[in-house]
């Protein structure tokens, strides 16, 4: 509790909250519709071996998240860095050792690692159906079919979560979401099919 | 025994941590602390404020630590209220 306290308030004094959740959302659909487009590709081939579709979506699914790690935290620790010598420029003071100094060292990795783990946890939830029926579970559709329902599902709740951001209908703003991935997925029928 | 019972600092700090919250780490210093903060002049980074504490024994070197650690620099200390009182040997 103390240690998200603690991040809470770090992530106030530098503003930093909004970029967290767009990070957060904008990345999250990147790996939900990376993962989807992929798995629609399988979908449509010849007949694949279940763990060649499994490694291909987990070395995408890795990518993405050291892609979303590094990349984010390259540029939030100099956008950070930038606000500290400003701040430090209009106190004419040195702030290493005050909540800014601190925030200027921490923030960039806590908005680097949700840049990174959104769409790598994003991509693992929607693998899941392919790691269950690899290891001999039964499920009610076939696996690859259940990745896409996942997938279309976390794409729709990340529609909600913007709906209730920006307090408007979370219904509807799923369904825009949605709608934005079943546009994906029928690009993907009509070129690869 | 002398204590420092009232205190009147004027303070450099950048806009966050804002008002309340600079206040409350400050009270946060003791359990009797009362912080009283007016914000005096405001620019683009940064704003003066004047803090007014009132305790039975302030502690100005953590209160000094505290607002360092909220960013804040110390420029004056504008007034000062100290009693002095008899130790009391049992």
């Amino acid at each position: 509790m103390h240690v998200l306290n603690e991040i809470r308030f770090l992530l106030h004094i530098t503003s930093s909250r909004d970029i967290v959740r767009r990070y957060f959302v904008v990345n999250g659909f990147d790996g939900a519709l990376t993962m989807l487009g992929l798995i629609t590709g399988f979908s449509l081939s010849t007949a694949a071996d279940l763990s060649v579709i499994i490694n291909a979506c987990l070395g995408a699914a890795i990518a993405l998240g050291m892609s979303g790690l590094s990349s984010a935290y390259i540029s939030e620790a100099a956008e950070r860095k930038r606000a500290l010598t400003k701040l430090e420029c209009a106190m004419v003071t040195d702030l290493k050792s005050s909540a800014h100094g601190e925030a200027s060292r921490r923030v960039p990795w806590i908005i680097a690692l949700v840049n990174g783990l959104s769409p790598l946890i994003i991509s693992l939830l929607i693998l899941l159906p392919l790691w269950l029926a690899n290891a001999g579970l039964p499920l009610p559709l076939s696996p690859l079919y259940s990745a896409i329902v996942i997938a279309l599902l976390l794409v729709f709740l990340l529609g909600v979560f913007l709906g209730r951001i920006a307090d408007i209908s979370w219904f509807r703003s799923g369904l825009e979401a949605l709608l934005i991935a079943m546009v994906t997925a029928t690009l993907i029928y009509l070129f690869a099919g | 025994m002398i204590s420092v019972k009232k205190m009147v600092l004027d303070v450099l700090k950048p806009h966050q941590p804002n008002a309340v919250e600079f206040s409350k780490a400050i009270a946060r210093v003791g359990s009797d602390y009362s912080v009283h903060l007016t914000v005096l002049e405001m620019d683009e980074n940064t704003e003066t404020v004047q803090i007014e504490i009132s305790a039975m024994a302030i502690d100005f070197a953590a209160i000094q630590s505290c607002i360092s650690d909220m960013a804040g620099s110390l420029h004056s200390i504008d007034e000062v209220i100290v009693d002095s009182e008899a130790d009391v040997d049992g």
